[in-house]
């Protein structure tokens, strides 16, 4: 089975800090990783490259210090590690960064299934991996929480819901977005970061890609980002007093309205 | 390049490096220097620079729709379940009738199902000045292709100047899709909506980086204008039992409504007993309740008040609730009424998950617990002790 598993290098979210004084984000010396979510992609796609052979190839658009996060992968296993870079492609939003990812899925050619996480944590759009299935115009599954059976060039998987989940046949080549909660990923192996620490990377641009210079980077972007602020911090309220009794009919006083 | 700092006009303020959340600008020998691979041409910088010292280049595209002006009117993507039109559709249409007013212009609900013509009535009565109804056997439940393919049909059929979709599993899956292939604009989970007075073009609002700063994102040049927003940000709209509205059935050839996925079975979860993305109040469990069998006394605490019920990271990776229940960064993001927060210290990937309810009650034995920075109300004592009597306490309030 050939996999591609698609991550991006995020900034470690829980180190972003406001500083209460100009209320800025802090962002100084905040580790990049990656995305969280995308790690459970790679995960299981090491899962079912050992159960049924093949290959595992992870890509990543991004500046050249996201090269980072593709050793990173390297090291938990994966085969091959193709960096996505290039000036021109600054500013895409989810439909340029769509397009200019399978355009890189088309180049490498043969595929059987791409992994995604389901959102990453700095834009939160959840809107790359459809984007990419729609581009491919291959069929998607969302939200996938299990891959329950791998037959016959198809898979069938759980796709988390709000109330529960849905069973869902997919043919291959399909575009999977996954959840937590499909598996636990592993470790760096020490062999990994070893063979991580050498693999060459390769790097594709605009020109290895081919692509049409108006489907990229701002130009190729239809939304536009057009104002940036911290929103109002919550601040800290009323911490009752008393006895247990006392706050718990003081709580419920100051709640009943609205609960009705 | 696209962005550059006039040198002349730079007073090395550092304004601008403050306002990056890149953290690509740097203050060398007292000018502004931008990291060209940090930038991501956000444009925060340009409106903080006071002399003006910021030049954003924003190329205008060349093949630029030219009909744009032939888009008109709001949709809203009516999303049902099982035929049961969820809450999130309803709260959509009342905020598109706001934005309606100020663009003069219709809202337009989009339903696609199976037998779901009983609900058109409330869809009119809660803000939809008409309806496109799309019914068929096959498309009795959601599934990607189909609903992408009906969808794609009509927005070029009919060319709305803008679309909403509720910010669920099926809306986000669904119109992502929509908008590669018509090439639209989409911004996810905003939490604000309204129209620019000049422009007249959609405002849209949402937060980033787990909520840590907000961004205002526009597409001009395309339409439709398309956006997803979250559940239980927007208001419906009181149902008017006068309003009238008009039905247009639309019907497509069968290959449209076929899906190389196949939908093999939907499995509700028992613990679900409210969905907790619809639900108005959440009591919620963390590290503190001490192990799987102590979530009793949170279930009857969201029995009385009907709550739905949350866990954190920590109480999901232990094993003591599954982890459709998980609030927060790596689980789900709600914003009910009231969010109860039981034995939560409240690390930062918890909070990004639910600050935005309105009212947070916080209840840890631990008076530094981060928790109570965000509490509307906090009571500082053990749990155990608490949330019974406060059950029991709702309880007899109700009674009354």
């Amino acid at each position: 089975m050939n996999i591609i598993v698609c991550i991006k290098q995020v900034p470690e979210t829980t180190e972003v800090r406001i500083n209460p004084e100009t209320n800025t984000l802090i962002r100084e010396g905040v580790k990049s990783i990656i995305n969280p979510f995308d790690m459970y992609a790679l995960e299981e796609g090491l899962r079912l490259k050992e159960k049924f052979g093949g290959k595992v190839t992870v890509i990543t658009m991004g500046p050249p210090q996201a090269e980072q996060a593709l050793r990173e992968a390297i090291s938990m296993g994966t085969d091959e590690a193709i960096l996505i870079s290039d000036r021109a492609f600054a500013g895409s939003d989810t439909w340029a960064t769509g397009y200019i990812l399978s355009s890189a899925i088309k180049k490498l050619g043969i595929y059987d299934l791409i992994l995604c996480g389901k959102q990453a944590s700095d834009g939160d759009t959840a809107q790359v991996g459809p984007g990419i299935s729609a581009h491919l115009d291959i069929p998607q599954v969302t939200y996938v929480k299990k891959i329950e059976e791998v037959k016959d060039n198809s898979l069938r998987v759980e796709r988390m819901m709000e109330e529960g989940f849905e069973v869902i046949q997919t043919p291959l080549p399909a575009v999977l977005t996954v959840v937590k909660e499909i598996n636990e990923p592993r470790l760096p192996s020490l062999r990994g970061m070893m063979r991580a620490k050498q693999a060459k990377i390769m790097v594709w641009g605009q020109k290895e890609l081919n692509l049409d210079p108006q489907r990229i980077g701002l130009c190729g972007s239809p939304t536009q980002v057009i104002k940036i602020f911290t929103p109002a911090q919550r601040t800290a309220g009323q911490i009752l007093r008393g006895e247990i009794s006392e706050m718990v009919t003081e709580l419920v006083g100051l709640l009943k309205d609205e609960v009705y | 390049m696209a962005i550059e700092i006039i040198i002349a006009k730079c007073t090395g303020c550092s304004l601008c490096v403050k306002a990056c959340p890149f953290t690509a600008i740097a203050i060398v020998d007292k000018k502004a220097v931008i990291d060209l691979d940090k930038c991501n041409l956000c444009a925060a910088c340009v409106p903080v620079c006071k002399p003006k010292a910021i030049l954003l280049r924003k190329p205008e595209p060349v093949s630029r729709p030219t009909d744009i002006k032939d888009y008109k009117g709001i949709w809203v993507f009516i999303e049902q379940k099982k035929g049961k039109v969820q809450s999130v559709s309803y709260e959509l249409l009342g905020k598109a009738q706001e934005l309606a007013k100020k663009l003069q212009c219709q809202v337009s609900g989009v339903l696609i199902g199976n037998d779901v013509d009983s609900q058109l009535d409330d869809l009119i009565s809660q803000g939809a000045d008409n309806i496109y109804l799309v019914q068929a056997p096959q498309l009795t439940d959601f599934q990607d292709e189909p609903y992408t393919n009906i969808l794609v049909k009509l927005i070029q059929k009919y060319k709305p100047e803008i679309l909403l979709c509720g910010a669920t599993a099926i809306g986000r899956s669904l119109i992502s899709r929509v908008a590669v292939i018509i090439k639209a604009g989409l911004t996810a989970d905003c939490t604000g909506l309204d129209i620019d007075p000049k422009e007249k073009i959609l405002l849209q609002t949402r937060p980033a980086f787990g909520g840590n700063i907000m961004a205002t994102i526009i597409s001009p040049n395309y339409r439709p204008q398309m956006a997803t927003v979250r559940h239980k940000v927007m208001q419906p709209l009181s149902p008017d039992k006068q309003r009238k509205g008009e039905i247009i059935k639309e019907s497509f050839e069968s290959s449209l409504y076929a899906s190389r996925t196949k939908l093999l079975d939907i499995v509700e979860e028992i613990e679900a007993l409210v969905n907790l993305a619809e639900a108005d109040i959440i009591v919620s469990g963390g590290r503190g309740m001490g192990g799987p069998e102590n979530f009793k006394i949170l279930k009857e605490l969201a029995h009385v008040l009907g709550a739905a019920v949350g866990a954190s990271r920590a109480a999901v990776d232990s094993g003591w609730m599954p982890y459709s229940h998980q609030v927060g960064q790596t689980g789900r993001t709600v914003a009910p009424k009231i969010y109860i927060a039981c034995g939560i210290s409240g690390q930062i990937q918890h909070l990004v998950g639910m600050q935005s309810s309105r009212i947070i009650v916080a209840i840890n034995k631990d008076p530094d617990a981060p928790i109570f920075k965000v509490a509307t109300y906090g009571i500082v004592a053990d749990l155990f002790g608490v949330i019974p009597a406060l059950t029991q306490k709702f309880r007899e309030v109700f009674r009354k």
